[in-house]
């Protein structure tokens, strides 16, 4: 097994995880998100389960000295809660809840072939270019 | 609750965790999805390559679910170009600014019990059902 191996399996069952839970269906999203309307809790449980293969996971990969294919863990490292991660969260929050779309369903709607998700797509490319152009002038 | 999944659900989301740990446990990397996108665009980042292709396994999952069930893409609840420019903007700006989405907050930095994480996933789950308040209730959905 190659990182590129893992790679490709790894984004292949994390899609087909999104399109069976429904994740990849912004109606299902926006189901969730109207706590006013017909609510569809859904996407907790996708979430509970989620954490719970994930908080199993990850304390049984760390009492491994390192992964399988490298020399170490990438944890982050920042532990600040600073304006950046607030005000990021926020913005990212309102682009959500106007489309139903977060970036994991965004990916695997690309293999639909739909003109409405090309759009929202590279819409999420320029969003991200323009933060990176920001955060660069700004350090500089 | 009459569209509630919840079998579908669990199973759903077991893969996804599974997806994560998998990547975690071979390559030592958190498979945050926006982080992953981002990445390629940085100098900094070294082996695009799996990133690529995980990126490509997302897409061709899609891809191949959509020929066994067409109907897992039904149209958007949004359908206005300006709405869905803005919103694919703003998901794009803000998960960089924030260092991470629904995958890597949500999911796996929760999992390690991160207070930033934490504090980003109830912030924008907070952010988003405020809204689609606005939209669906008080502007009637006419964006």
């Amino acid at each position: 097994m190659t990182k590129n191996m893992i790679g490709l399996l790894g984004g292949m069952l994390f899609g087909l995880g999104l399109c069976i839970s429904q994740m990849a269906d912004p109606r299902k999203i926006m189901g969730f998100l109207d706590v006013a309307g017909n609510w569809d809790p859904s996407l907790l449980l996708v979430m509970l389960s989620g954490l719970v293969v994930i908080a199993i996971g990850y304390r049984l990969a760390l009492k491994r000295e390192k992964p399988v294919l490298d020399q170490q863990y990438y944890l982050p490292t920042n532990t600040q809660i600073d304006i950046k991660l607030i005000a990021g969260a926020i913005l990212f929050g309102v682009g959500w809840g106007l489309i139903g779309y977060c970036p994991g369903p965004i990916m695997v709607s690309l293999g639909f072939f739909s003109a409405q998700i090309l759009i929202v797509f590279f819409s999420m490319l320029v969003g991200m270019l323009s933060w990176n152009y920001l955060n660069s002038r700004h350090q500089s | 609750m009459d569209h509630f999944t919840p079998f579908s659900a669990l199973i759903g989301g077991g893969l996804i965790g599974i997806a994560m740990i998998l990547l975690f446990w071979f390559n030592g990397r958190i498979a945050g999805i926006s982080g992953l996108i981002g990445g390629l665009f940085s100098r900094n980042t070294d082996d695009k390559s799996w990133r690529i292709l995980f990126l490509a396994g997302l897409v061709l999952s899609g891809f191949i679910y959509h020929l066994y069930d067409p109907g897992i893409y039904s149209g958007m609840p949004v359908t206005s170009t300006p709405v869905l420019i803005l919103g694919g903007f703003l998901v794009g700006f803000g998960t960089r600014m924030g260092n991470g989405c629904t995958s890597g907050h949500g999911l796996f930095g929760i999992a390690r019990f991160s207070k930033r994480s934490i504090v980003a996933t109830l912030l924008f789950i907070s952010s988003a059902m405020v809204t689609v308040y606005l939209v669906q209730h008080m502007f009637g959905a006419s964006l």
